[in-house]
């Protein structure tokens, strides 16, 4: 292994290459429940060139490559679970070009989701870009590649939805473009070629290394609000979605429900967000978003909640600083959750489903939904706190999550950034026919088998 | 270890890296080494780990505790409140069981030991403590109504010397009443304690305070904002009761008069904030008051300002043990290039620390042309 790690201290100076026990340890595992795993080398690659070396040495040694972003996915993705090299690339952070009018910025795989948020805020303060919930070290190109989603999800889909192209290292050393740029200097688009982002995204970096990424860009307009609409009546929750989406107004549609504190308790809360360019128009467009939910309303089975400056404000900042703070409600550093991706018909039945898991598996909860496009799918979020210092309370969460995600596969679901357990259970239940491409796809790419393996392990 | 019962706490979630803007990694030792392993919550886990068993000691496990330059910014940013006042309490917690166990880098070894033996970082004999003043015809200590405390840094350092000649000089001539200590003046110890040797800290508290009791000092003006919070802060105050300022919060209260003064014609000026002086103590106002009193002086604001700063890197004991060393990523060398972005033409400081860092970074980034340290005083007297 001393030559490995000579080699890749040649690659990226010695600097940026550990194979120390302090290293180790921390790459090992995330801040979510899985157990942890070590890698060999942990290496910080600063350019596309180097990425290409270290991908062309551990195909040549055989070694196993995790790609890795902010490390804040949660259900262990970037943990080196047959040992080789975690390929931090937090220092791969360059904004290389906003381009305004075609509305798109072009960045490095590892630029943090705050940076670029504070780039566009003073350089080019007309646009912004779709801010997921994770704190802002999460990356442009970690969050892509996830099928992450955020705060214009409601307008404009997945993040992967708003990819325009990329740049990657196969596994088997070549650099290749996707997307417009693979044809012309601008990065538009996806369209009208064959559209191979396919063959990265959603495959949690078992199939290339993503250096660069173009996302698409948004009107950030000065004036913005948020309005709660309230009911007691799960059932009732896929029509306020169906209504609310109908209008096409809000940026960002998002449920939370939690029991504590007291009052919150047995409601679903649902935060619009919605944002103009006059004032004029904010009342406007609020006025159409109410009218939407008039018959509710009407028939006292719901309505908007007062909200406190505070909590507006809160309701407002992207990302929420304070939805990290769930991981303390223990005491103890930890939360995890399963992402259900499934229909908004399936609302109710999720609702009742985290409560009950949560009741089965003695652990407290928080559940929540965020709507994908307008009202085409949602991501329902079942999150569970935990005790880091304490094992069995660990264990607890980890059953209530393998639990839920079998319950979400059960109702029609696909859980988000799966756990290898959960990949497994997904797999369990995929179309053989599928499967088999998902096979001949990465034996294609990936003839020695190095890119994070462990994880969408087919055979 | 005291507040390890917060180590398991930290989620990881990274806020302490960032200001509140989030427009570049604002972590010190982060920045510069960038494995998340020297980021608070690295150090957080890495320590719960070391207490557990799961890590021995090792070179590796105290750079990166002691590469923590104390800035606060973790502090500042963390949302956590139930236990974010304690960050830094649990890395100097550790520091402490360090130098108890004896596993610190050399580096800091050999600063504590200096201390220890000399009485200041420099190895130089008591005598040079009171060269600096020559020529000043500043009174030794006798009453009045400020002691003017110079510190290590600004008695026996070349950049430290030509502050403390500026400021005390301008106290002078703005007629503050104020005498020194000369050779009779002792380190703060504020590195010591930051570097985790509680028993040379309390021992320089003893000599100070014995000092300050035996000339009957009431008011102390600090050089630097390292000696100012320790003063203010972390020495005993039902012991002696002590009235502590920093420089610039005197000057700030003589706004009036530094206006008359005459200045250089106009010119940009950028500012930074010190650790001790800002995060630690939250004055941030006092030192933008001196510089908009200024006639011509046009204050530029860095993206990264007042409770957002990012440390020049000397803060912790890491002036002197450097272990954030002078490449290209230091602190130092990035905070330059961002007072260079805003055109400024002046980058103004208020800490010999910050003062020394920030020149030598100047020259490193070869941006001499574009850009000159001065500090606050040196500026209103137009030195160079």
């Amino acid at each position: 292994m001393e030559d490995v790690y000579k080699e890749l201290a040649q690659i990226v100076g010695p600097s940026y290459v550990s194979n120390q026990p302090e290293e180790r340890f921390i790459y090992s595992r995330d801040p979510g429940t899985m157990e942890p795993c070590e890698p060999d080398f942990v290496v910080l690659p600063g350019t596309t060139g180097e990425v290409q070396k270290i991908v062309l040495l551990a195909n040549r040694k055989k070694i196993p490559l995790v790609p890795m972003g902010g490390g804040l996915v949660l259900s262990g993705l970037s943990r080196a679970l047959k040992g080789g090299i975690v390929l931090d690339l937090k220092r791969m952070n360059r904004i290389l070009e906003v381009n305004e009018k075609s509305r798109y910025a072009l960045v490095e795989a590892g630029t943090s989701q705050g940076m670029l948020q504070a780039y566009l805020k003073k350089n080019h303060p007309t646009l912004k870009h779709s801010i997921p919930d994770s704190p802002p070290m999460a990356t442009i190109g970690g969050n892509v590649l996830i099928h992450g989603s955020g705060h214009l999800s409601h307008a404009a889909g997945f993040h992967s939805d708003m990819l325009n192209g990329l740049e990657v290292v196969l596994p088997t050393g070549e650099v290749v473009k996707i997307g417009s740029c693979s044809t012309s200097p601008y990065w538009f688009g996806r369209a009208p070629l064959p559209d191979l982002a396919g063959l990265f995204l959603g495959w949690f970096g078992t199939t290339g290394v993503v250096t660069k990424l173009a996302i698409k860009l948004y009107p950030n307009r000065p004036y913005q609000d948020v309005g709660v609409f309230v009911t007691e009546d799960p059932d009732l929750v896929p029509e306020v979605f169906y209504q609310a989406t109908g209008v096409q107004v809000a940026e960002d549609i998002t449920a939370w429900m939690t029991p504590k504190p007291e009052w919150a308790k047995g409601f679903q809360h649902i935060n619009i967000n919605y944002a103009a360019d006059t004032p004029e128009e904010l009342i406007w467009k609020r006025n159409l978003i109410r009218a939407s939910l008039k018959g509710l309303i009407s028939r006292k089975v719901g309505g908007f909640l007062p909200l406190p400056p505070p909590m507006k404000k809160n309701f407002l900042e992207a990302p929420q600083t304070t939805l990290a703070q769930f991981a303390d409600v223990r005491k103890g550093g930890g939360f995890e959750y399963v992402g259900g991706i499934m229909p908004i018909d399936l609302f109710p039945k999720a609702y009742r489903v985290g409560i009950e898991v949560a009741a089965r598996q003695g652990t407290t909860y928080s559940t929540g939904a965020r709507i994908i496009g307008l009202g085409h799918c949602m991501m329902f979020f079942f999150a569970y706190p935990f005790n880091r210092a304490d094992e069995a309370d660990v264990d607890r969460a980890r059953r209530a999550l393998e639990e839920t995600n079998r319950e979400v596969l059960e109702m029609g679901g696909i859980p988000w950034k799966a756990e290898v357990p959960a990949q497994k259970q997904i797999i369990g239940r995929m179309d053989a026919g599928t499967l088999n491409l998902m096979d001949r796809i990465r034996t294609m790419l990936d003839p020695k088998g190095i890119m994070n393996p462990g994880n969408w392990e087919v055979r | 270890m005291e507040f390890a019962d917060i180590l398991h706490r930290c989620f990881r979630c990274g806020y302490c890296k960032f200001p509140n803007n989030y427009q570049d990694f604002n972590c010190p030792s982060y920045s510069k080494f960038r494995f998340e392993t020297y980021s608070p919550g690295g150090r957080m886990w890495l320590l719960r780990a070391w207490l557990n068993g799961e890590m021995k000691s090792s070179a590796r496990l105290a750079e990166i505790l002691f590469s923590c330059a104390t800035c606060g910014n973790c502090v500042e940013h963390c949302v956590f409140p139930k236990f974010k006042d304690d960050i830094l309490h649990a890395f100097l917690a550790a520091r402490e069981e360090m130098v108890n166990q004896g596993t610190v880098p050399p580096a800091v070894r050999d600063y504590l030991k200096t201390l220890q033996v000399h009485g200041n970082p420099y190895k130089l004999p008591r005598l040079e403590r009171e060269k600096w003043k020559h020529g000043l015809n500043l009174e030794s200590y006798s009453g009045q109504e400020y002691l003017f405390h110079a510190g290590c840094v600004g008695s026996l350092d070349e950049r430290g010397i030509k502050m403390a000649r500026s400021v005390a000089g301008l106290l002078k001539k703005l007629g503050v009443s104020l005498g020194t200590l000369g050779i009779e003046e002792n380190c703060d110890g504020n590195e010591a304690l930051a570097l985790g040797e509680k028993g040379v800290f309390q021992s320089l508290v003893e000599k100070n305070l014995q000092s300050f009791q035996r000339l009957g000092v009431k008011k102390v003006i600090t050089l630097t904002p390292h000696a100012y919070h320790a003063f203010k802060n972390d020495y005993p105050k039902d012991a002696y009761p002590l009235e502590v300022f920093h420089y610039t919060q005197i000057l700030s209260a003589q706004a009036k008069k530094l206006s008359a003064l005459p200045t250089p014609s106009s010119f940009r000026v950028t500012y930074h904030d010190p650790c001790y002086l800002g995060r630690h103590n939250k004055e941030y106002q006092a030192p933008r008051k001196i510089l908009k009193s200024i006639s011509g002086l046009q204050l530029l604001e860095m993206g990264r300002a007042k409770e957002n700063a990012f440390c020049c890197g000397g803060g912790g004991g890491n002036f002197f043990t450097e272990l954030l060393g002078s490449g290209a990523e230091s602190p130092a060398r990035a905070r330059v290039r961002e007072a260079a972005d805003t055109n400024a033409s002046v980058l103004a400081v208020a800490c010999p620390n910050c003062a020394k860092m920030l020149d030598d970074a100047v020259k490193s980034e070869n941006l001499e042309e574009k850009i000159v340290v001065k500090e606050i005083s040196e500026i209103i007297q137009g030195a160079a």
